[in-house]
Protein backbone atom coordinates (compact mmCIF):
# COMPACT_ATOMS: atom_id res chain seq x y z
CA UNK A 1 0.00 0.00 0.00
CA UNK A 2 2.33 2.28 0.78
CA UNK A 3 4.99 1.34 -1.99
CA UNK A 4 2.58 1.91 -4.60
CA UNK A 5 1.59 5.57 -3.09
CA UNK A 6 4.95 6.35 -3.27
CA UNK A 7 4.73 4.95 -6.67
CA UNK A 8 1.95 7.04 -7.77
CA UNK A 9 3.39 9.97 -5.85
CA UNK A 10 6.76 9.77 -7.71
CA UNK A 11 5.09 9.16 -11.12
CA UNK A 12 2.56 12.32 -10.52
CA UNK A 13 6.06 14.30 -9.86
CA UNK A 14 7.92 13.05 -13.27
CA UNK A 15 4.15 13.73 -15.02
CA UNK A 16 4.22 17.39 -13.59
CA UNK A 17 8.08 18.19 -14.43
CA UNK A 18 7.39 16.66 -18.16
CA UNK A 19 4.00 19.41 -18.29
CA UNK A 20 6.16 22.33 -17.02
CA UNK A 21 9.13 21.19 -19.81
CA UNK A 22 6.69 20.93 -22.76
CA UNK A 23 5.15 24.46 -21.61
CA UNK A 24 8.32 25.86 -21.54
CA UNK A 25 9.26 24.28 -24.81
CA UNK A 26 5.94 26.14 -26.54
CA UNK A 27 6.73 29.24 -25.16
CA UNK A 28 9.76 28.95 -26.60
CA UNK A 29 8.85 28.82 -30.08
CA UNK A 30 6.06 31.26 -29.44
CA UNK A 31 8.41 33.99 -28.13
CA UNK A 32 10.81 32.95 -31.49
CA UNK A 33 8.75 35.58 -33.43
CA UNK A 34 9.46 38.40 -30.79
CA UNK A 35 13.21 37.68 -31.10
CA UNK A 36 12.74 37.57 -35.00
CA UNK A 37 11.17 41.50 -34.45
CA UNK A 38 14.60 42.32 -32.34
CA UNK A 39 17.12 40.89 -34.55
CA UNK A 40 15.20 42.47 -37.68
CA UNK A 41 15.38 46.01 -35.26
CA UNK A 42 18.76 45.07 -34.31
CA UNK A 43 20.80 44.77 -37.45
CA UNK A 44 19.13 46.94 -39.24
CA UNK A 45 20.14 49.64 -36.71
CA UNK A 46 23.24 48.36 -35.95
CA UNK A 47 24.61 48.73 -40.01
CA UNK A 48 22.74 51.83 -40.36
CA UNK A 49 24.35 53.27 -37.35
CA UNK A 50 27.93 52.56 -38.97
CA UNK A 51 26.50 53.51 -41.95
CA UNK A 52 25.17 57.47 -40.26
CA UNK A 53 28.92 57.54 -39.02
CA UNK A 54 30.12 57.96 -42.42
CA UNK A 55 27.15 59.57 -43.88
CA UNK A 56 24.95 62.62 -42.63
CA UNK A 57 21.62 61.43 -41.96
CA UNK A 58 20.36 65.06 -42.74
CA UNK A 59 21.86 63.90 -46.31
CA UNK A 60 20.35 61.00 -46.51
CA UNK A 61 16.72 62.03 -46.66
CA UNK A 62 17.05 65.02 -48.14
CA UNK A 63 19.58 65.05 -50.84
CA UNK A 64 18.38 64.26 -54.40
CA UNK A 65 20.67 62.14 -55.71
CA UNK A 66 21.48 58.64 -55.44
CA UNK A 67 25.11 57.09 -56.54
CA UNK A 68 26.76 55.37 -53.61
CA UNK A 69 28.35 53.04 -56.77
CA UNK A 70 30.31 56.01 -58.77
CA UNK A 71 32.41 59.43 -57.37
CA UNK A 72 31.33 61.68 -56.61
CA UNK A 73 29.32 59.58 -54.59
CA UNK A 74 26.12 61.06 -53.24
CA UNK A 75 23.72 58.88 -50.63
CA UNK A 76 20.15 61.19 -51.14
CA UNK A 77 17.37 57.78 -51.03
CA UNK A 78 15.07 60.03 -51.98
CA UNK A 79 15.36 59.27 -55.63
CA UNK A 80 15.26 55.38 -54.73
CA UNK A 81 11.71 56.27 -52.57
CA UNK A 82 10.00 58.01 -55.19
CA UNK A 83 10.75 55.64 -57.73
CA UNK A 84 8.89 52.56 -55.06
CA UNK A 85 6.01 55.53 -54.54
CA UNK A 86 5.67 55.91 -58.35
CA UNK A 87 5.88 51.91 -58.92
CA UNK A 88 3.09 52.09 -56.45
CA UNK A 89 0.70 54.54 -57.49
CA UNK A 90 0.92 52.85 -61.23
CA UNK A 91 -0.02 49.19 -59.08
CA UNK A 92 -2.56 50.61 -57.37
CA UNK A 93 -4.09 52.45 -60.29
CA UNK A 94 -4.26 49.12 -61.61
CA UNK A 95 -5.37 46.49 -58.95
CA UNK A 96 -7.59 49.21 -56.94
CA UNK A 97 -10.58 49.48 -59.78
CA UNK A 98 -10.07 45.78 -61.03
CA UNK A 99 -9.60 44.34 -57.85
CA UNK A 100 -12.99 45.79 -56.43
CA UNK A 101 -15.12 45.04 -59.47
CA UNK A 102 -13.94 41.71 -59.20
CA UNK A 103 -14.79 41.56 -55.70
CA UNK A 104 -18.37 43.32 -56.03
CA UNK A 105 -19.17 40.93 -59.52
CA UNK A 106 -18.20 38.17 -57.38
CA UNK A 107 -19.82 39.09 -54.15
CA UNK A 108 -22.93 40.44 -55.52
CA UNK A 109 -23.38 39.30 -58.97
CA UNK A 110 -21.71 35.83 -59.59
CA UNK A 111 -24.37 32.78 -59.26
CA UNK A 112 -22.26 30.10 -56.91
CA UNK A 113 -21.18 28.24 -59.53
CA UNK A 114 -19.64 30.56 -61.32
CA UNK A 115 -18.12 31.89 -57.90
CA UNK A 116 -16.54 28.50 -57.12
CA UNK A 117 -14.37 28.52 -60.54
CA UNK A 118 -13.04 31.63 -60.62
CA UNK A 119 -12.13 32.26 -56.91
CA UNK A 120 -9.40 29.13 -57.06
CA UNK A 121 -7.90 31.16 -60.32
CA UNK A 122 -7.70 33.94 -58.55
CA UNK A 123 -5.85 31.91 -55.62
CA UNK A 124 -3.81 30.92 -58.72
CA UNK A 125 -2.76 33.98 -60.18
CA UNK A 126 -1.82 35.18 -56.41
CA UNK A 127 0.73 32.17 -55.90
CA UNK A 128 3.14 33.07 -58.83
CA UNK A 129 6.21 33.45 -57.80
CA UNK A 130 6.80 37.14 -58.56
CA UNK A 131 10.05 36.30 -60.57
CA UNK A 132 7.37 35.11 -63.10
CA UNK A 133 5.85 38.42 -63.24
CA UNK A 134 9.20 39.68 -63.57
CA UNK A 135 9.55 38.04 -66.71
CA UNK A 136 6.03 38.65 -68.00
CA UNK A 137 6.65 42.45 -67.37
CA UNK A 138 9.98 42.16 -69.12
CA UNK A 139 9.36 40.22 -71.84
CA UNK A 140 5.46 40.57 -72.69
CA UNK A 141 3.99 43.69 -71.46
CA UNK A 142 7.13 45.85 -72.09
CA UNK A 143 7.51 44.97 -75.96
CA UNK A 144 3.13 45.22 -76.30
CA UNK A 145 4.00 48.97 -74.42
CA UNK A 146 6.47 50.06 -76.83
CA UNK A 147 3.88 49.44 -80.06
CA UNK A 148 2.01 52.69 -78.35
CA UNK A 149 5.27 54.29 -76.82
CA UNK A 150 7.89 53.80 -79.15
CA UNK A 151 10.01 56.40 -77.45
CA UNK A 152 9.79 53.95 -74.09
CA UNK A 153 13.03 52.54 -72.94
CA UNK A 154 13.16 48.74 -72.17
CA UNK A 155 12.98 49.40 -68.47
CA UNK A 156 10.39 51.21 -67.52
CA UNK A 157 8.40 51.85 -64.32
CA UNK A 158 5.18 51.63 -66.06
CA UNK A 159 5.70 48.00 -67.09
CA UNK A 160 6.94 47.43 -63.96
CA UNK A 161 3.72 49.50 -62.03
CA UNK A 162 1.28 47.33 -64.00
CA UNK A 163 2.25 44.00 -63.62
CA UNK A 164 2.60 44.32 -60.15
CA UNK A 165 -0.92 45.74 -60.13
CA UNK A 166 -2.29 42.87 -61.46
CA UNK A 167 0.03 40.60 -58.86
CA UNK A 168 -2.30 42.66 -56.53
CA UNK A 169 -5.76 42.24 -57.67
CA UNK A 170 -6.34 39.05 -55.94
CA UNK A 171 -5.15 40.30 -52.54
CA UNK A 172 -7.66 43.44 -53.17
CA UNK A 173 -11.04 41.53 -54.35
CA UNK A 174 -10.39 38.35 -52.13
CA UNK A 175 -10.29 40.68 -48.95
CA UNK A 176 -12.45 43.05 -50.45
CA UNK A 177 -14.88 40.21 -50.93
CA UNK A 178 -14.96 38.68 -47.68
CA UNK A 179 -15.94 42.51 -46.22
CA UNK A 180 -18.61 42.72 -48.77
CA UNK A 181 -19.93 39.30 -47.83
CA UNK A 182 -19.97 39.97 -44.09
CA UNK A 183 -22.55 43.01 -44.61
CA UNK A 184 -25.63 41.69 -43.05
CA UNK A 185 -28.64 40.05 -46.00
CA UNK A 186 -30.82 42.50 -44.27
CA UNK A 187 -29.36 45.58 -44.93
CA UNK A 188 -29.70 44.15 -49.11
CA UNK A 189 -33.17 43.25 -48.71
CA UNK A 190 -34.28 46.67 -47.37
CA UNK A 191 -32.90 48.16 -50.08
CA UNK A 192 -34.66 45.77 -52.74
CA UNK A 193 -37.84 46.86 -50.81
CA UNK A 194 -37.49 50.59 -51.25
CA UNK A 195 -36.82 49.58 -55.46
CA UNK A 196 -33.08 49.64 -55.60
CA UNK A 197 -32.07 47.91 -58.31
CA UNK A 198 -28.83 45.99 -58.21
CA UNK A 199 -25.93 48.41 -59.11
CA UNK A 200 -27.64 50.53 -56.56
CA UNK A 201 -27.33 48.26 -53.84
CA UNK A 202 -23.78 46.94 -54.88
CA UNK A 203 -22.45 50.88 -55.11
CA UNK A 204 -24.79 53.03 -51.99
CA UNK A 205 -25.58 49.99 -49.43
CA UNK A 206 -22.77 47.06 -49.90
CA UNK A 207 -19.61 49.07 -50.80
CA UNK A 208 -20.02 51.59 -48.06
CA UNK A 209 -21.23 49.21 -45.08
CA UNK A 210 -17.83 47.30 -46.00
CA UNK A 211 -15.91 50.67 -46.65
CA UNK A 212 -13.36 49.90 -43.83
CA UNK A 213 -12.83 46.69 -44.90
CA UNK A 214 -12.39 47.73 -48.83
CA UNK A 215 -9.64 50.12 -47.11
CA UNK A 216 -7.61 47.86 -45.26
CA UNK A 217 -7.38 46.11 -48.42
CA UNK A 218 -5.88 48.74 -50.62
CA UNK A 219 -3.50 49.86 -47.28
CA UNK A 220 -2.51 46.14 -47.12
CA UNK A 221 -2.30 46.23 -51.35
CA UNK A 222 0.18 49.67 -50.90
CA UNK A 223 2.20 47.66 -48.36
CA UNK A 224 2.79 44.90 -50.55
CA UNK A 225 3.93 47.11 -53.14
CA UNK A 226 6.40 48.90 -51.37
CA UNK A 227 7.84 45.57 -50.13
CA UNK A 228 8.36 44.31 -53.92
CA UNK A 229 11.06 43.11 -55.19
CA UNK A 230 11.27 41.00 -58.17
CA UNK A 231 8.93 42.47 -60.72
CA UNK A 232 11.43 46.22 -60.53
CA UNK A 233 14.63 44.59 -60.11
CA UNK A 234 13.61 42.63 -63.48
CA UNK A 235 11.55 44.83 -65.55
CA UNK A 236 12.31 49.01 -64.18
CA UNK A 237 15.71 49.65 -64.45
CA UNK A 238 18.42 50.71 -62.20
CA UNK A 239 18.88 54.54 -62.52
CA UNK A 240 17.66 56.15 -59.52
CA UNK A 241 15.81 59.35 -60.79
CA UNK A 242 13.39 62.01 -59.51
CA UNK A 243 10.54 61.67 -62.33
CA UNK A 244 7.35 61.62 -63.29
CA UNK A 245 7.91 60.05 -66.65
CA UNK A 246 6.46 56.91 -65.88
CA UNK A 247 8.29 55.37 -69.55
CA UNK A 248 11.64 56.17 -68.35
CA UNK A 249 14.09 53.53 -66.63
CA UNK A 250 13.75 54.36 -62.28
CA UNK A 251 14.95 52.24 -59.44
CA UNK A 252 13.39 51.52 -56.28
CA UNK A 253 14.26 50.78 -52.68
CA UNK A 254 14.02 46.94 -52.82
CA UNK A 255 15.77 47.35 -56.45
CA UNK A 256 18.85 48.34 -55.19
CA UNK A 257 19.06 46.13 -52.49
CA UNK A 258 19.00 43.51 -54.75
CA UNK A 259 21.24 45.23 -57.06
CA UNK A 260 23.96 45.49 -54.30
CA UNK A 261 23.24 42.20 -53.03
CA UNK A 262 23.89 40.52 -56.06
CA UNK A 263 27.65 42.30 -56.23
CA UNK A 264 28.52 39.99 -53.36
CA UNK A 265 29.32 43.90 -51.56
CA UNK A 266 32.20 42.87 -49.26
CA UNK A 267 31.41 42.79 -45.53
CA UNK A 268 31.73 46.16 -43.55
CA UNK A 269 32.55 48.37 -46.98
CA UNK A 270 30.42 51.55 -46.93
CA UNK A 271 28.65 49.86 -50.21
CA UNK A 272 27.59 47.04 -47.87
CA UNK A 273 25.92 49.22 -45.52
CA UNK A 274 23.48 51.50 -47.48
CA UNK A 275 21.68 47.53 -48.24
CA UNK A 276 20.46 48.11 -44.08
CA UNK A 277 20.25 52.08 -44.47
CA UNK A 278 17.79 51.60 -47.22
CA UNK A 279 16.36 48.44 -45.90
CA UNK A 280 15.86 50.68 -42.34
CA UNK A 281 13.81 53.01 -44.40
CA UNK A 282 12.27 50.52 -46.26
CA UNK A 283 11.22 48.76 -43.20
CA UNK A 284 9.34 51.71 -41.25
CA UNK A 285 7.36 52.49 -44.62
CA UNK A 286 6.23 49.06 -44.97
CA UNK A 287 5.35 49.32 -40.46
CA UNK A 288 3.88 52.45 -40.77
CA UNK A 289 1.33 51.10 -43.89
CA UNK A 290 0.25 47.84 -42.19
CA UNK A 291 -0.13 49.87 -38.53
CA UNK A 292 -2.31 52.08 -40.58
CA UNK A 293 -4.13 49.02 -42.31
CA UNK A 294 -4.75 46.95 -39.31
CA UNK A 295 -6.08 49.96 -37.12
CA UNK A 296 -8.70 50.59 -40.02
CA UNK A 297 -9.50 46.84 -40.33
CA UNK A 298 -10.11 46.79 -36.33
CA UNK A 299 -12.35 49.57 -36.67
CA UNK A 300 -14.31 47.31 -39.34
CA UNK A 301 -14.55 44.28 -37.14
CA UNK A 302 -16.20 46.22 -34.65
CA UNK A 303 -18.90 47.02 -36.51
CA UNK A 304 -21.38 44.26 -36.90
CA UNK B 1 -50.46 54.94 -64.23
CA UNK B 2 -46.89 55.15 -64.99
CA UNK B 3 -46.00 58.69 -65.73
CA UNK B 4 -43.20 59.57 -68.95
CA UNK B 5 -40.74 61.01 -67.36
CA UNK B 6 -40.25 58.16 -64.40
CA UNK B 7 -40.77 55.65 -67.35
CA UNK B 8 -37.52 57.75 -68.96
CA UNK B 9 -36.03 57.55 -65.34
CA UNK B 10 -36.06 53.57 -65.06
CA UNK B 11 -34.92 52.85 -68.14
CA UNK B 12 -31.50 55.24 -67.43
CA UNK B 13 -31.28 53.24 -64.32
CA UNK B 14 -31.50 50.22 -66.47
CA UNK B 15 -28.88 51.47 -68.84
CA UNK B 16 -26.84 52.43 -65.59
CA UNK B 17 -26.88 48.87 -63.93
CA UNK B 18 -26.57 47.39 -67.16
CA UNK B 19 -22.73 49.44 -67.72
CA UNK B 20 -21.72 48.83 -64.23
CA UNK B 21 -22.12 44.95 -64.64
CA UNK B 22 -20.21 45.29 -67.79
CA UNK B 23 -17.60 47.11 -65.69
CA UNK B 24 -17.13 44.58 -63.03
CA UNK B 25 -17.01 41.50 -65.55
CA UNK B 26 -14.31 43.34 -67.29
CA UNK B 27 -12.78 43.83 -63.84
CA UNK B 28 -12.80 39.81 -63.43
CA UNK B 29 -12.23 38.92 -66.90
CA UNK B 30 -9.08 41.14 -66.73
CA UNK B 31 -7.85 39.22 -64.14
CA UNK B 32 -8.15 36.00 -65.91
CA UNK B 33 -7.28 37.14 -69.33
CA UNK B 34 -3.94 38.43 -67.50
CA UNK B 35 -2.92 34.84 -66.12
CA UNK B 36 -4.08 33.37 -69.19
CA UNK B 37 -1.34 35.27 -71.12
CA UNK B 38 1.65 34.86 -68.54
CA UNK B 39 1.33 31.19 -68.45
CA UNK B 40 1.08 30.78 -71.87
CA UNK B 41 3.35 33.17 -72.77
CA UNK B 42 6.01 31.82 -70.42
CA UNK B 43 4.88 27.68 -72.10
CA UNK B 44 5.32 28.97 -75.44
CA UNK B 45 9.28 30.71 -74.74
CA UNK B 46 10.18 27.94 -72.71
CA UNK B 47 8.76 24.39 -74.21
CA UNK B 48 11.17 24.20 -76.76
CA UNK B 49 14.24 25.05 -74.47
CA UNK B 50 12.95 22.18 -71.99
CA UNK B 51 14.59 18.74 -72.10
CA UNK B 52 16.43 16.19 -70.20
CA UNK B 53 19.42 17.84 -71.42
CA UNK B 54 18.20 21.65 -69.10
CA UNK B 55 16.84 19.04 -66.42
CA UNK B 56 20.23 17.84 -65.83
CA UNK B 57 23.00 20.51 -66.58
CA UNK B 58 24.69 23.27 -64.91
CA UNK B 59 24.65 26.66 -65.57
CA UNK B 60 26.81 27.43 -68.58
CA UNK B 61 27.63 30.82 -70.87
CA UNK B 62 26.61 28.23 -73.70
CA UNK B 63 22.95 28.69 -73.66
CA UNK B 64 22.39 25.48 -75.58
CA UNK B 65 24.45 23.48 -72.34
CA UNK B 66 23.06 25.01 -69.39
CA UNK B 67 20.56 23.53 -67.12
CA UNK B 68 18.70 23.80 -64.00
CA UNK B 69 20.14 20.87 -61.63
CA UNK B 70 22.01 22.75 -59.13
CA UNK B 71 19.24 25.12 -59.03
CA UNK B 72 16.71 22.50 -58.19
CA UNK B 73 19.08 21.07 -55.91
CA UNK B 74 19.32 23.81 -54.20
CA UNK B 75 15.59 24.83 -53.79
CA UNK B 76 15.36 20.97 -52.13
CA UNK B 77 17.60 21.55 -49.99
CA UNK B 78 16.35 24.86 -48.93
CA UNK B 79 12.72 23.89 -48.53
CA UNK B 80 13.32 20.38 -46.90
CA UNK B 81 15.60 22.50 -43.94
CA UNK B 82 13.30 25.08 -43.90
CA UNK B 83 10.52 22.35 -43.42
CA UNK B 84 12.41 20.36 -40.73
CA UNK B 85 12.91 23.86 -39.01
CA UNK B 86 9.40 25.61 -39.21
CA UNK B 87 7.06 23.42 -38.80
CA UNK B 88 8.14 22.38 -35.79
CA UNK B 89 8.55 25.78 -34.22
CA UNK B 90 5.46 27.00 -35.97
CA UNK B 91 3.10 24.51 -34.23
CA UNK B 92 4.67 25.13 -31.38
CA UNK B 93 4.03 28.55 -30.77
CA UNK B 94 0.70 27.84 -32.03
CA UNK B 95 -0.54 25.58 -29.53
CA UNK B 96 1.55 27.93 -27.10
CA UNK B 97 -1.05 30.81 -28.14
CA UNK B 98 -4.05 28.80 -28.44
CA UNK B 99 -3.63 26.19 -25.56
CA UNK B 100 -1.52 27.42 -23.10
CA UNK B 101 -1.05 31.32 -23.09
CA UNK B 102 -2.41 33.30 -20.10
CA UNK B 103 -4.37 36.51 -21.38
CA UNK B 104 -2.27 38.92 -20.64
CA UNK B 105 0.07 41.77 -22.05
CA UNK B 106 2.76 39.31 -23.37
CA UNK B 107 0.69 37.06 -25.04
CA UNK B 108 -1.11 40.08 -27.08
CA UNK B 109 2.13 41.32 -27.76
CA UNK B 110 3.35 38.22 -29.14
CA UNK B 111 -0.50 37.98 -31.29
CA UNK B 112 0.23 41.64 -32.29
CA UNK B 113 4.07 40.98 -33.60
CA UNK B 114 3.32 37.60 -35.72
CA UNK B 115 0.88 39.74 -37.51
CA UNK B 116 2.91 42.82 -37.98
CA UNK B 117 6.03 39.74 -39.24
CA UNK B 118 3.45 38.59 -41.67
CA UNK B 119 3.92 42.27 -43.48
CA UNK B 120 7.29 42.21 -43.35
CA UNK B 121 8.39 42.84 -47.11
CA UNK B 122 10.48 39.60 -47.87
CA UNK B 123 13.88 41.27 -48.81
CA UNK B 124 13.93 42.76 -45.70
CA UNK B 125 14.23 39.60 -44.33
CA UNK B 126 16.83 38.47 -46.26
CA UNK B 127 18.99 41.51 -44.85
CA UNK B 128 18.59 40.14 -41.41
CA UNK B 129 19.64 36.90 -42.80
CA UNK B 130 22.55 38.67 -44.23
CA UNK B 131 23.64 40.51 -40.72
CA UNK B 132 22.36 37.84 -38.61
CA UNK B 133 22.97 34.40 -39.89
CA UNK B 134 25.71 34.84 -42.92
CA UNK B 135 27.99 37.56 -41.01
CA UNK B 136 27.22 37.23 -37.11
CA UNK B 137 27.03 33.78 -36.52
CA UNK B 138 29.78 33.32 -39.43
CA UNK B 139 27.09 30.22 -41.14
CA UNK B 140 28.26 31.99 -44.73
CA UNK B 141 26.48 32.04 -47.50
CA UNK B 142 25.22 28.32 -47.20
CA UNK B 143 22.06 26.41 -47.55
CA UNK B 144 21.82 26.69 -43.94
CA UNK B 145 21.75 30.43 -43.46
CA UNK B 146 19.51 30.24 -46.66
CA UNK B 147 17.07 27.94 -45.02
CA UNK B 148 17.13 29.78 -41.63
CA UNK B 149 16.50 32.99 -43.65
CA UNK B 150 13.67 31.56 -44.95
CA UNK B 151 11.88 30.03 -41.86
CA UNK B 152 12.05 32.79 -39.79
CA UNK B 153 10.14 34.50 -42.99
CA UNK B 154 6.85 31.54 -43.13
CA UNK B 155 6.64 31.12 -39.54
CA UNK B 156 3.95 33.68 -39.00
CA UNK B 157 1.74 32.41 -41.70
CA UNK B 158 2.26 28.39 -40.33
CA UNK B 159 1.44 30.21 -37.28
CA UNK B 160 -1.32 31.83 -37.95
CA UNK B 161 -2.77 28.89 -40.61
CA UNK B 162 -1.82 26.46 -37.20
CA UNK B 163 -3.74 28.70 -34.74
CA UNK B 164 -6.92 28.62 -37.30
CA UNK B 165 -6.56 24.84 -37.70
CA UNK B 166 -6.54 24.55 -33.38
CA UNK B 167 -9.47 27.08 -33.09
CA UNK B 168 -11.77 24.73 -35.16
CA UNK B 169 -11.27 22.11 -32.82
CA UNK B 170 -14.86 21.90 -30.84
CA UNK B 171 -14.58 22.94 -27.13
CA UNK B 172 -16.28 19.93 -26.07
CA UNK B 173 -13.83 17.78 -27.03
CA UNK B 174 -11.03 19.41 -24.84
CA UNK B 175 -13.73 19.31 -21.52
CA UNK B 176 -13.93 15.72 -21.94
CA UNK B 177 -10.86 14.98 -21.67
CA UNK B 178 -10.28 17.50 -18.73
CA UNK B 179 -13.12 15.59 -17.39
CA UNK B 180 -11.75 12.39 -17.30
CA UNK B 181 -8.63 14.47 -15.25
CA UNK B 182 -6.17 14.64 -19.00
CA UNK B 183 -3.43 16.89 -17.92
CA UNK B 184 -3.12 19.66 -20.07
CA UNK B 185 -0.26 18.18 -22.26
CA UNK B 186 -2.41 15.09 -22.96
CA UNK B 187 -5.28 16.74 -24.00
CA UNK B 188 -3.01 18.94 -26.86
CA UNK B 189 -1.25 15.81 -27.91
CA UNK B 190 -4.16 13.23 -27.71
CA UNK B 191 -7.60 15.37 -29.03
CA UNK B 192 -6.22 18.53 -30.24
CA UNK B 193 -3.00 17.77 -32.37
CA UNK B 194 -4.81 14.80 -34.27
CA UNK B 195 -7.68 16.90 -35.31
CA UNK B 196 -5.70 19.80 -35.97
CA UNK B 197 -2.88 17.93 -37.59
CA UNK B 198 -3.79 17.79 -41.39
CA UNK B 199 -4.89 21.71 -41.42
CA UNK B 200 -1.44 22.14 -40.21
CA UNK B 201 0.32 20.17 -42.48
CA UNK B 202 -1.94 22.55 -45.84
CA UNK B 203 -0.98 25.08 -43.90
CA UNK B 204 3.18 24.32 -44.19
CA UNK B 205 2.85 22.72 -47.13
CA UNK B 206 1.34 26.06 -48.54
CA UNK B 207 4.03 28.11 -47.10
CA UNK B 208 6.67 26.16 -48.36
CA UNK B 209 5.34 26.63 -52.10
CA UNK B 210 5.48 30.32 -51.70
CA UNK B 211 9.05 30.20 -50.22
CA UNK B 212 9.94 27.94 -53.24
CA UNK B 213 9.29 30.80 -55.36
CA UNK B 214 10.68 33.24 -53.54
CA UNK B 215 13.91 34.83 -54.81
CA UNK B 216 14.07 38.37 -52.92
CA UNK B 217 15.65 37.02 -49.71
CA UNK B 218 17.33 34.56 -51.63
CA UNK B 219 19.48 36.52 -53.60
CA UNK B 220 20.47 38.66 -50.33
CA UNK B 221 21.56 34.97 -48.99
CA UNK B 222 22.92 33.36 -51.70
CA UNK B 223 24.32 36.19 -53.93
CA UNK B 224 24.51 35.13 -57.36
CA UNK B 225 26.91 32.19 -57.84
CA UNK B 226 27.64 30.16 -60.48
CA UNK B 227 27.20 26.87 -58.71
CA UNK B 228 28.06 24.45 -61.17
CA UNK B 229 27.78 21.22 -58.53
CA UNK B 230 25.18 19.59 -56.23
CA UNK B 231 24.98 20.66 -52.69
CA UNK B 232 26.30 17.72 -50.73
CA UNK B 233 25.63 19.35 -47.01
CA UNK B 234 23.54 22.45 -45.40
CA UNK B 235 27.16 24.32 -45.13
CA UNK B 236 27.75 23.88 -49.20
CA UNK B 237 26.95 27.50 -51.34
CA UNK B 238 23.97 26.91 -53.07
CA UNK B 239 21.36 28.91 -56.01
CA UNK B 240 17.99 28.41 -55.97
CA UNK B 241 15.58 28.69 -59.29
CA UNK B 242 13.96 31.79 -58.84
CA UNK B 243 17.54 33.52 -58.99
CA UNK B 244 18.75 30.90 -61.44
CA UNK B 245 15.76 31.90 -63.74
CA UNK B 246 16.24 36.38 -62.21
CA UNK B 247 19.48 35.19 -63.93
CA UNK B 248 18.75 34.06 -67.05
CA UNK B 249 16.51 36.80 -67.34
CA UNK B 250 19.04 39.78 -66.91
CA UNK B 251 21.34 38.21 -69.70
CA UNK B 252 21.31 40.21 -73.29
CA UNK B 253 21.30 37.11 -75.70
CA UNK B 254 17.52 36.51 -76.03
CA UNK B 255 17.93 31.95 -75.75
CA UNK B 256 18.72 32.77 -72.09
CA UNK B 257 15.13 34.71 -72.36
CA UNK B 258 14.18 30.86 -73.27
CA UNK B 259 15.93 28.81 -70.67
CA UNK B 260 14.31 31.06 -67.69
CA UNK B 261 11.16 30.50 -69.30
CA UNK B 262 11.91 26.62 -68.99
CA UNK B 263 12.93 27.16 -65.44
CA UNK B 264 9.59 28.95 -64.99
CA UNK B 265 7.73 25.91 -66.12
CA UNK B 266 10.02 23.84 -63.78
CA UNK B 267 9.27 26.06 -60.85
CA UNK B 268 5.36 26.36 -62.15
CA UNK B 269 5.55 22.25 -62.11
CA UNK B 270 7.01 21.61 -58.61
CA UNK B 271 4.83 24.28 -57.13
CA UNK B 272 1.58 22.67 -58.61
CA UNK B 273 3.13 19.26 -57.24
CA UNK B 274 3.09 20.90 -53.54
CA UNK B 275 -0.26 22.87 -53.92
CA UNK B 276 -1.96 19.24 -55.15
CA UNK B 277 -0.18 17.45 -51.87
CA UNK B 278 -1.88 20.20 -49.93
CA UNK B 279 -5.37 19.97 -51.28
CA UNK B 280 -5.61 16.13 -51.08
CA UNK B 281 -4.25 16.01 -47.91
CA UNK B 282 -7.57 18.53 -47.48
CA UNK B 283 -9.66 16.63 -49.18
CA UNK B 284 -9.14 13.45 -47.54
CA UNK B 285 -9.35 14.90 -44.34
CA UNK B 286 -12.97 16.73 -44.65
CA UNK B 287 -13.93 13.57 -46.01
CA UNK B 288 -12.84 11.69 -42.63
CA UNK B 289 -14.32 14.49 -40.82
CA UNK B 290 -17.83 14.22 -42.27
Amino acid sequence: MNTSNSATKARRQTQRTREYIIEKLLFASAIVSVFTTLAILGVLLFEAIGFFGQVSIVEFFTATQWTPLFAPQHFGVLPLVWGTILVTIIALAVAVPIGLGSAIFLSEYAPDRLRRVVKPLLEILAGVPTVVYGYFALTFVTPLLQNFFPQMIVFNALSAGLVMGVMIIPMVSSLSEDAMLAVPQSFREGAYALGARKHEVALKIVVPSALSGIVASFILAISRAIGETMIVSIAAGSTPKLTLNPLESIQTMTGYITQISLGEAPFGSLEYKTIFSVGVTLFLMTLVVNLIGQWVAKRYWRRY
Amino acid sequence: MVTKPSRKRDTSRKIEGGMFYALCLVGILISLVSLATLLFDAFQDGLPWLDVQFLTSFPSRFPGQAGILAALFGSIWVVGLTAILSFPIGVGAALYLEEYAPQNWLTSFIRLNIANLAGVPSIVYGILGLGLFVEALALGRSILAGALTMTLLILPVIIITSQEAIRSVPRAYREGAYALGATRWQVTRGIVLPQAFPGMLTGTILSLSRAIGEAAPMIAIAALVYVRFVPTGPLDRFTVMPIQIFNWVNLPQSEFRGLAAAGIIVLLVVLLGMNSIAIFIRNRYQKRAR
